[in-house]
């Protein structure tokens, strides 16, 4: 098998599986909810602050500025949901979102929810045909009225495409107007250096499982000064912003596949780029009229590599490649499995049937030549036939 | 064999996908999402392709262990089926649309994709029997769906497996059960699948607008009622007629033609309904034989079976019937058969 998906999920890395499984013993001898006064609890509590020490050491920001959540999902929505409400009670005019027109499903369903629910308004900011927004396309946004945006949500790093956003550039002129800048960082994570201190953003959203770490645990750092509000009521646990009894073994598992993540970050963006760049070049090789999507030069996830095959449907690619061993995705949503053309090539200026015909190949730290390899060998038949294959 | 399985999410497709893996057959499963806006879940027995029918197809695959994907066809199949279906209404006649997804999405996109993709052939769940071309009867009379599957050519159905022939329904759920399959006790689905609520007239309507007309007395000539939309009306109808004049002989009536362009929808007694002779258009052969031929004749989906006459007619067929037939609705298909075998059909004009 030949896994070209890491953008999806990336294996766990054994580090992270120990720890994993040593809390999860731990638990047998006592269970402990974080929240409770007894020993146990207090053991527990003790891992997950260990764990949000941690984490904020590895990403460049303060312990009290880490809520632990569910996942990536749970992030983006608590940040664009939560600050958007916190903003417009502060102020009834500010009900204006400006958000990345290349966003994760996570962000655009949220927006689009809060533009059909709650009376807010979003304008999507173009981006280049590389997928990259300039920041005079935020400043000409805001300046067209400061005072009703709510705020700014622009990814650090597209997941279809690679493209790695301008995000300090992009948060410096937020900030000109006093506008907070939230930035989806799943992507980024391990591949790329992110730190929140300098990068500017008021609250930043990761995942365990794209960088090394469990599923079904992940955290929104956000600025001790950003108001923002809570999306789950209860107990309060996560500076009452998040609600939910913690998955001890989780955090601890994620705070462990951030630290190595981050270490391991410099060396992981040259392997990986390397590896990936003979991958674009070979794959060019094996199939001529195939069409780099995203940018060429280094503005782009060391691990993204993503292709247009004219002629050809993305989904008649991906059966074809499964049945061969080789495991790759269309890198667009799907509603119920329909893979539909994906909203972030459209936005890039790319034709409906080009943004079909698209496959996204992402590699991560188990990636090898042999790897690449095994899609090169395969690619030149697979693309023959689904030219065949096409609907008519 | 390198088989495509099309899986529904219901039972029938579930088990003839498992018995083509047990058979040894490399087998790769799709669900045909033919629907623009699923609805999230299934609704009784009515409906198809909800998220639920791809869920309950996704979960036989990763039960069977062979590679699920999903296939949009929504636009096609409102094109070939859905747009299909109300023109032929529109225009006065009664459309089959299964036997028109058979023939146009199933064993013609699904399956020209297939073989382009490399596979040899496609299974599907329906009721028939299927072997060096012959296509029969399913053994099951109450499930058999040769009648639907009359209208492929030769190629079509050289390029399909149908593994549930010889088996009942009652079999076949048995089966599934005994495979841990979820959708062993799934409802069957009835009606037509677009139309989740089963109001064809509404659907209809919908589509089409009101367009008003007279209900005509096939005896006296006389306006027996006003009707929203000749569509609404297919030939042998008895039910919703809304005539305002009683019959004369007090006996009820039947609906016995419906002309588009004037409007009218014609009604009389039953017996006006009878005919013993009915025209075949466009016939294909799937059993070639010489006319005039001595054979069985379907006229409409789970409908009776008569013994008939077919000679050639300018082309078409004309069917002499030995025993009357009651309501025939322009646009079903007439399906020859020699015993359980299927030996051509032609569209009933
Ligand atoms: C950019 C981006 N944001 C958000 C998510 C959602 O993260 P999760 O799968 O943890 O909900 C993903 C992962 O699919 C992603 O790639």
């Amino acid at each position: 098998m030949a896994y070209l998906d890491h953008a999806a999920s990336t294996p766990m890395l054994p580090e992270v599986v120990d720890t994993v499984t040593a809390a999860l013993r731990d638990s047998l001898a006592a269970a402990g909810n974080a929240s409770s006064l007894h020993t146990a609890g207090r053991r527990a509590r003790r891992v997950v602050e260990e764990s949000r020490e941690q984490l904020a050491a590895a990403l460049g920001t303060r312990p009290s500025e880490v809520v632990f959540t569910a996942s990536g999902t749970e992030s983006d929505n608590l940040a664009v949901k939560g600050i958007w409400w916190a903003r417009r009670a502060a102020d009834p005019r500010r009900t204006r979102i400006l958000a990345s027109a290349v966003e994760h499903h996570a962000v655009l369903d949220a927006v689009e929810w809060l533009v059909s629910h709650e009376g807010a308004t979003v304008e999507w900011l173009e981006v280049d045909h590389e997928g990259r927004v300039h920041p005079d396309v935020l400043r000409e946004a805001i300046e067209r009225d400061p005072s009703d945006v709510a705020l700014v949500t622009v990814m650090w790093a597209n997941n279809e495409v690679g493209t790695v956003q301008p995000v300090r550039q992009l948060s410096d002129v937020a900030h000109e107007h006093g506008i907070p800048l939230h930035s989806d960082a799943v992507q980024a994570v391990g591949q790329l250096h992110v730190h929140v201190a300098t990068s500017g953003v008021d609250a930043l959203t990761l995942t365990g499982h794209k960088f090394g770490g469990p599923l079904g645990v992940g955290a929104l750092v956000l600025g001790r000064d950003v108001a923002c509000v809570p999306l789950l009521h209860g107990g309060g646990q996560e500076r009452d912003v998040r609600s939910g009894t913690l998955d001890t073994p989780a955090v601890a598992g994620l705070a462990v596949a951030a630290a190595l993540a981050v270490e391991r970050q410099p060396a992981h963006h040259a392997r990986l780029s390397a590896l990936r760049d003979d991958l674009v070049r070979r794959v060019r090789g094996a199939v001529p009229d195939a069409v780099l999507n995203g940018p060429d030069g280094v503005d782009r996830l060391p691990g993204n590599a993503h292709f247009s095959f004219p002629g050809c449907e993305g989904d008649s690619l991906l059966l074809l490649l499964d049945a061969r061993g080789v495991e790759v995705s269309t890198g667009s949503a799907c509603s119920a499995g329909v893979a539909r053309p994906s909203h972030v090539l459209l936005a890039m200026g790319a034709k409906e049937d080009d943004a079909r015909s698209s496959l996204r190949f992402s590699l991560g730290h188990t990636s090898t030549t042999a790897d690449v390899d095994a899609l090169v060998e395969a690619l030149p038949a697979v693309v023959e036939r689904a030219r065949k294959a096409a609907w008519r | 064999m390198r088989l495509l399985a099309a899986l529904s999410g219901g039972v029938d497709s579930a088990v003839a996908a498992a018995l083509a893996v047990e058979a040894g057959h490399d087998v790769t499963a799709v669900h045909l999402a033919l629907s623009e806006a699923p609805a999230t879940l299934r609704t009784g027995s009515r409906g198809c392709c909800s998220k639920e029918d791809a869920r309950d197809a996704a979960r036989v695959a990763d039960v069977l262990g062979i590679p699920f994907y999903v296939w949009d066809l929504a636009d096609r199949f409102r094109e070939d089926v859905v747009d299909d279906f109300v023109a032929e209404y529109a225009a006065g006649r009664t459309p089959n649309p299964c036997l028109r997804c058979n023939e146009r999405i199933k064993f013609a996109a699904v399956l020209d994709r297939a073989l382009a993709l490399g596979f040899d052939a496609v299974v599907t769940g329906h009721h028939a029997r299927l072997a060096d071309g012959v296509l029969r009867r399913s053994v099951d009379d109450g499930k058999d769906q040769s009648y639907v599957l009359a209208v492929l050519t030769p190629e079509q159905l050289a390029g399909t497996v149908l593994p549930l022939g010889h088996l009942t329904k009652d079999e076949v759920r048995a089966l599934a059960a005994d495979r841990g399959m979820g959708v062993a006790d799934k409802p069957d689905s009835h009606d037509i699948c677009f139309i989740a609520d089963g109001d064809t007239a509404g659907f209809l309507r919908d589509r089409l607008g009101a367009q008003p007309g007279p209900v005509v007395d096939a005896l006296t000539g006389a306006v027996v009622g006003q009707h929203g939309g000749a569509y609404a009306y297919t030939v042998g109808q008895r039910r919703g007629l809304a005539l305002t004049v009683p019959a004369p002989d007090g006996r009820p009536r039947y609906v016995l033609s419906v002309e588009p362009v004037s409007r009218t929808v014609t009604v009389g007694p039953g017996e006006a309904l009878d005919t013993s002779v009915v025209r075949g258009d466009r016939p294909q052969w799937l059993d070639p034989r010489p006319l005039p031929l001595e054979c069985d004749v379907q006229l409409r989906a789970h409908g009776a079976v008569h013994r008939c006459v077919v000679h050639e007619d300018a082309g078409g067929w004309r069917l002499e019937l030995a025993t009357p037939a009651r309501g025939i609705a322009p646009g079903q298909a007439a399906v020859l058969y020699d015993g359980d075998r299927v030996l051509g059909s032609a569209t009933l004009g």
